[in-house]
């Protein structure tokens, strides 16, 4: 932000809290704004932070992963405070994911959802199944991971993975998009 | 229990003498066999007879013998709510033989024909839709034979150039493993057969 005022080196560079330091910063933004009419900014940060901060997945349960999907969005774990929102619509989201075994009937139709969905998109890639085949490895009729269709930005380990797990998950590609997002494509 | 079963198995044996090969009582569940051709009479007496009354088939499956010359096996399992009895019948037969449909009788059938005929490729005549209906559109072969290979003979990926998702002959980059699951404190381990000999 183009705004300067005293505060201590800590609360400059990591997120600052509620709180007076807070206060501080949020009255100097106010003034500057007051004062000139408008506010410096990092247009690539701020773009990062608009996608970072509203990750609406696409509702994709393919097997018993998606229970764990469902603790996530539910009241304990709770996803709609990092502003993750699943969406009945490709259309609508910005983020698929792969929740259990993906099989040979099923990919054709995960390739056409996923060609639906708007850029900038990602892909998590939940479970066993979904990484790589997992417990159905050798079977008939099962794609062996589901990068083998879609290109996945983030793993999640796990048969099936933990709440905590898939919300680790999420929570390291927001890193992803913050470390290597851009405007230009 | 069983001797009201025994009764029961005497008395549709008896009616459809023409018709029930075997009935037996095992581990206390009546079973017949019968001829594939016989299979819709068998079961439309075991539905309406007024001593039988076994109006749900809970379920209708395959089975795969390949040693036998008549290498599937086709079950019927009834449930009557009427008597809170059950019965189990039994049809043998042939790839290339086909199975009476009994679509006609019960219509819970449907679905689990496709089913038999889709995982084994036993074929039920007079079935309203015969076709595939859990693996995948265009698959080749029946996935629950003995024969069939549990890798398939084809797997998937996407191709970037055709832009649609394309199938290749199947290859593992992983070999199949066979666990040795033994119980170390229960069995023989590999090399314990030379501790006794000293």
């Amino acid at each position: 932000m183009g705004v300067n005022p005293d505060l201590p080196a800590a609360a400059k560079v990591a997120p600052i809290g509620p709180g007076p330091g807070q206060e501080l910063v949020m009255n100097a933004v106010a003034q500057e704004l007051n004062d000139k009419g408008f506010v410096l900014a990092n247009v690539d940060k701020l773009v990062n932070w608009a996608r970072t901060g509203s990750l609406w997945p696409m509702t994709f349960g393919l097997a018993c992963c998606a229970v764990e999907m469902m603790h996530v969005g539910c009241a304990r774990y709770d996803l709609d405070r990092f502003g993750v929102i699943f969406r009945p619509s490709p259309r609508a989201s910005d983020l698929m994911i792969v929740a259990g075994t993906l099989t040979n009937k099923m990919a054709p139709a995960m390739r056409r959802v996923y060609d639906q969905m708007p850029e900038p998109r990602y892909v998590i890639s939940m479970g066993s199944c979904a990484n790589g085949g997992g417990y159905y490895y050798y079977s008939y009729a099962v794609v062996r991971g589901c990068d083998r269709v879609v290109p996945v930005d983030v793993y999640v380990p796990g048969c099936p993975p933990t709440a905590e797990a898939l919300l680790y998950g999420i929570m390291q590609l927001k890193k992803k998009i913050r470390r290597t997002g851009t405007i230009a494509r | 229990m069983t001797q009201a079963l025994q009764d029961l198995g005497e008395y549709i044996s008896s009616t459809l003498s023409q018709d029930v090969l075997t009935t037996a009582v095992v581990k206390g569940e009546l079973m017949l066999t019968v001829r594939p051709a016989s299979v819709p009479k068998v079961l439309t007496f075991l539905r309406d007879d007024a001593n039988c009354l076994f109006k749900l088939l809970m379920d209708l499956c395959g089975v795969d013998y390949p040693d036998r010359e008549q290498r599937f096996e086709v079950v019927y399992n009834l449930l009557s709510l009427k008597h809170n009895q059950r019965i189990r019948v039994k049809t043998a037969t042939a790839e290339d033989s086909p199975v009476p449909s009994v679509v006609g009788i019960f219509s819970s059938a449907n679905w689990m024909e496709r089913e038999v005929w889709d995982m084994y490729g036993v074929v039920f005549t007079d079935h309203p839709d015969l076709r595939r209906i859990l693996t995948d559109y265009g698959f080749n072969g029946h996935a629950f034979r003995k024969d069939f290979p549990l890798s398939g003979y084809v797997e998937l990926r996407y191709d970037d150039d055709q832009k649609r998702v394309v199938y290749e002959p199947v290859k593992l980059t992983q070999d199949f493993r066979n666990f040795d699951f033994m119980s170390p404190w229960e069995g023989m381990l590999p090399g314990d057969e030379k501790a006794g000999k000293v």
